[in-house]
């Protein structure tokens, strides 16, 4: 072993910086962030499982929809009608009034920082 | 000229490789590109294994029964003694960006030029016997066997490379083909595949102390001829002291300059400097020879070569050693001889008699360049010159490859050429400096044999002087490198006439006023300076 | 053919998780087993290389000096391209390493007309340095599942990666750029006939493996088809980081070859090309300082050698010698 005091010194550095995820969470355990759900609806307007993993689409669809081509009423598989309206449809006080307890739950977990709210004033619960 | 082509036809060469795979080892032997096989009287007299009559067109090379247990085994010890060939044969990604900064690969076209593949053709058998992958999946992983012919195509190409060190320079991991020749040739040698171009040399330097094998007597005669010219073209009689105890400064030389045009005018351009300025020095006869011709051979017979200077200086009792205009010699020195055969603990820190500096560049080693020295007393004022007298002369600077990429002498050589000539033109960045190109012919590949190949190799290096010539009227070549020296002339002969070629220190002796010199009408060549006929 | 099998390999190992982890439910095997042993194989692949090399000994001080030596006081060295201090070292590794330097330099030789020329040609250094940093980047980027909370450089990392806003969700630039590199290095390699023909399946695997996935990332996170549960990504990722694992419902097949092409590429690594990323410290012509006259290096495998004395020079030829007048330390 040759210049060991340069070369282990460099390893450890970059075997420190690779593990760092391993290390870092030592001794902890994951929570997994809990959403709370809405009381008084049971659906949303499209599969749970799809819209857990596909809802920004859906949203920027309906934006585009209601901002460009004033269409503003969204009929679903089932025929049921809905606003097209994140602050009123999604965020009502009947759905996920909650944004804190439900959008940011995710969102934060996995450092997503969604350009809603750029435009959109959050709701306030307990308003309307 | 009879092996090369004529030069239109040499500007055909196409860089497009041929379909058949590089794994396939077969090579032509193409003539004027291989050498001739070392004698068996050279490898006795270095005690080399192996000696033997032998040619490389033969089918059989008489290769000891067990050679490739002597090349595995070869391998194995290198790559235990040196980290640069296993990081060289692990990391390289093949990016390619080494591939045409080969003056070989530029001159000839041959793929197996590039230096990645010229790695290749040892990384394969590495791979091959040496890796886990290579042991698994042998060809999927880049291996090849070990083979008759792959050490015929080892022979081929790894005398098709001078290790000039070009390629390493553009390597993002500074991977050095010059390592991977130096092993290979290594492990040549140790089967008895060699050139005779290099072995005689060897033998002769080991034997005699310098690579034409002139004995004491002659080598000395050699130099009084020297100054019997001088005599006669600057009319100043001169003494050179052999082997004499007690100087200050042992002076080493490489060989070529004593006998061979146009080094004999540098030579004697050393002569005339040190008695300007009156320095207290001596040659030695033992260690004769600065280049090097095992760095061509082994580590080991380069360490062997190497100890007569230091031994030299130990018995002459000198205080530290100046060395000559040398290419390899000063790759040696510079980088390798206070290791090889160091501490020069019995020598002092080289000082400047003449201006008092000290040379703390060379502190441990304790050997200075004739260039550095030459700077410092320019610098300081110690020399009487007349540049003038180099009117007729519009030059150029090769940077030599080794005091380039293995030194860094870029700012002494010009310094001292502009000071001593009034006409100095650089030719186009890529080909100057740490860019330089090889000359086509160093690490022993100046053999006649090997014509055809330098007139390829040396072609990048050629078309940048022609562009000068064409440019600014160039007629002079200048170089620190004995090889340069001996191979550059018929290379612009080929490619660029009319463009001679001269080391350093004849031009620098050209402006020297001597004292008690007559009217200097010839250069030390004895030709006519124009302008100089009826100057006053 | 090296491309085909490189190409074939990658797609095999694809279909090898679709049928696993997607068909026959595999996930435990693929979501679990095979990245904590990538992981090993890296670590201890890639530390047993580095003390490898650190084995073999450096026996000679050969730095490739690419500027001006020290020398003469009053002659400007270059301190970088021909250090002769240890923070001139530190600054050559630092620009090799951090810029890719020496790749800077590259020319590109053309024989036109009999003429030789050299054309700057930065292509290669250019996608090259773009395809390291955008992959470091997405590297970093991912931490964002194997942390809790999400620390700020990485946060701060994505945000900026993210920039442009276009789309939802955003398009990162990185995505976009490292899919440019790739593709140019392999192009380069199929058209380039020098490099066509140099080109090993170890060049072009890496390629298509890294490719392989930069677009199964790209699918999950840009194509409705193959999106997933992000939070169940992190569930499982979180679990192999904390030595908790598990494998939550529903994560589409999508995901496990995109973690199945990364895991054989952490357990390729240590046996592989790869490794430049660490031998590139260890280069002995660009980490060792231009002053080798000044202070001595030692090679700890000197040995003694058989040398041509002086004595026995002399023994050789006294007389010779004595007749040419030089002087001899023994009479005949």
């Amino acid at each position: 072993m040759y210049n060991a005091g340069k070369i282990i010194p460099g390893l450890l550095i970059f075997l420190g910086l690779v593990t760092f995820p391993f290390w870092s969470n030592l001794g902890r355990a994951y929570d997994v962030p809990e959403l709370v759900m809405p009381e008084a609806e049971e659906e949303c307007v499209l599969a749970g499982d799809w819209m857990r993993a596909n809802h920004m689409i859906l949203l920027d669809d309906w934006r585009d929809l209601a901002v460009r081509d004033n269409k503003r009423l969204f009929t679903n598989d089932a025929g049921k009608r809905f606003d097209m309206s994140l602050t009123k449809t999604c965020l009502s006080s009947q759905c996920h009034a909650n944004k804190d307890t439900f959008c940011d739950r995710c969102h934060d977990a996995l450092a997503i920082t969604p350009n809603c709210w750029d435009c959109h004033v959050v709701p306030t619960i307990g308003e309307e | 000229m009879s092996q090369a082509p004529k030069p239109e036809e040499l500007l055909r060469v196409s860089h497009i490789p041929p379909k058949k795979d590089w794994m396939d080892p077969r090579v032509d032997l193409v003539p004027g590109t291989w050498g001739y096989p070392g004698k068996a009287s050279s490898l006795e007299t270095l005690g080399l294994p192996n000696p033997r009559e032998w040619n490389p067109t033969d089918e059989d090379w008489k290769l000891p029964p067990n050679w490739k247990e002597i090349i595995h085994e070869g391998l194995k010890e290198r790559l235990e003694k040196y980290r640069s060939l296993k990081i060289f044969l692990d990391i390289c990604v093949r990016c390619g960006a080494c591939a045409d900064k080969c003056h070989f690969f530029i001159g000839s076209g041959d793929p197996k030029n590039m230096p990645v593949l010229r790695a290749e053709l040892l990384r394969s058998i590495y791979r091959q016997d040496f890796t886990m992958a290579g042991k698994i999946l042998g060809t999927f992983a880049g291996g090849r066997e070990l083979t008759e012919d792959v050490i015929k195509e080892w022979f081929y190409y790894f005398h098709q490379c001078t290790e000039c060190r070009r390629c390493s320079l553009y390597c993002p991991y500074g991977i050095d083909t010059a390592e991977v020749t130096i092993i290979v040739r290594e492990l040549l040698n140790l089967i008895g595949v060699n050139i005779d171009w290099i072995l005689g040399a060897a033998a002769n330097c080991y034997r005699t102390g310098n690579h034409l094998g002139l004995e004491p007597h002659t080598f000395k005669g050699n130099i009084e001829y020297l100054v019997d010219d001088i005599e006669e073209y600057v009319g100043v009689r001169l003494n050179p002291t052999f082997n004499r105890k007690g100087a200050e400064v042992l002076f080493i030389a490489p060989s070529g300059d004593v006998f061979a045009d146009p080094g004999i005018f540098t030579y004697m351009g050393y002569l005339m400097l040190f008695e300007h300025i009156g320095l207290d020095y001596t040659i030695s006869t033992y260690a004769s020879e600065g280049g090097n011709f095992g760095l061509f051979t082994s580590q080991e017979t380069m360490k062997r070569l190497n100890s007569k200077m230091y031994a030299e200086a130990k018995r002459l009792g000198v205080k530290w050693i100046l060395g000559g205009e040398c290419g390899h010699m000063w790759r040696v020195l510079h980088q390798y001889m206070d290791t090889m055969n160091g501490p020069a603990d019995f020598l002092e820190v080289p000082k400047s008699p003449i201006t008092g500096t000290v040379f703390d560049n060379a502190k441990s080693t304790k050997m200075v360049h004739i260039v550095e020295f030459m700077a410092d007393l320019i610098h300081h004022g110690k020399l009487k010159l007349n540049p003038s007298r180099n009117d007729y002369l519009r030059t150029t600077w090769h940077d030599s490859c080794n005091v380039s990429r293995g030194m860094g002498m870029f700012e002494e050589p010009r310094y001292v050429l502009k000071s001593v000539c009034n006409n100095f033109f650089e030719m186009p960045e890529n080909t100057i400096r740490e860019q330089t190109f090889c000359c086509g012919g160093g690490t022993g590949l100046n053999a006649g044999e090997f014509e055809y190949l330098r007139m390829m190799g040396g072609m990048p290096r050629a078309f940048a002087v022609k562009h000068v010539q064409e440019k600014h009227g160039v007629n002079r070549l200048v170089n620190v490198c004995a090889l340069d020296r001996a191979i550059l002339p018929p290379l612009m002969d080929y490619w660029a006439p009319e463009v001679s070629v001269s080391g350093l220190t004849e031009l620098v002796a050209n402006a020297l006023v001597m004292e008690g010199e007559h009217d200097r009408l010839t250069d030390l060549r004895g030709e006519d300076i124009p302008g100089m006929e009826g100057d006053e | 053919m090296a491309v085909w099998y490189s190409l074939l390999l990658v797609l095999g190992m694809s279909l090898f998780v679709y049928l696993g982890a997607g068909l026959l439910g595999l996930q435990a095997i693929f979501g679990i087993v095979v990245p904590y042993a990538a992981i090993l194989v890296f670590l201890i692949g890639f530390s047993m290389r580095i003390l490898g090399w650190a084995r073999s000994p450096v026996p000679f001080r050969i730095p490739t000096t690419a500027g001006q030596q020290k020398s003469l006081g009053w002659i400007k060295p270059s301190k970088v391209d021909s250090p002769y201090t240890t923070w001139g070292v530190v600054g050559r590794m630092a620009m090799e390493v951090l810029l890719f330097r020496s790749l800077f330099r590259n020319t590109k030789a053309e024989l036109t007309e009999g003429k030789l020329a050299y054309g700057s040609s930065k292509w290669l250094w250019l996608f090259g340095i773009l395809f390291h940093y955008t992959f470091l980047t997405i590297v970093i980027r991912h931490l964002r599942f194997f942390t809790e909370p999400v620390p700020f450089f990485v946060q701060a990392l994505d945000r900026v990666d993210g920039m442009l806003q276009i789309g939802s969700p955003v398009i990162y630039q990185t995505d976009v750029i490292l899919v440019a590199a790739l593709l140019f290095l392999l192009i380069r390699r199929l058209v380039n006939p020098q490099m066509r023909y140099l080109s090993l399946p170890a060049d072009y695997f890496p390629l298509f493996l890294i490719l392989g996935i930069a677009l199964t990332g790209i699918m999950m996170r840009y194509f409705a088809v193959f999106k997933v549960d992000l939070l169940s990504v992190k569930v499982l990722a979180m679990g192999l980081a904390t030595f908790n694992p598990t494998i939550p419902e529903g994560i589409g097949v999508m995901f496990y070859i995109h973690l199945f092409l990364f895991s054989a590429l952490l357990a390729y690594f240590p046996f592989s090309k790869l490794m430049h990323l660490g031998g590139v410290f260890l280069s002995p012509t660009r980490n060792l300082p231009n002053d080798s006259r000044m202070a001595r290096h030692v090679n700890p495998w000197n040995a003694p050698v058989k040398v041509h004395t002086y004595e026995h020079y002399e023994d050789d030829f006294r007389e010779k010698m004595i007749e040419a007048d030089l002087p001899v330390e023994k009479q005949a």
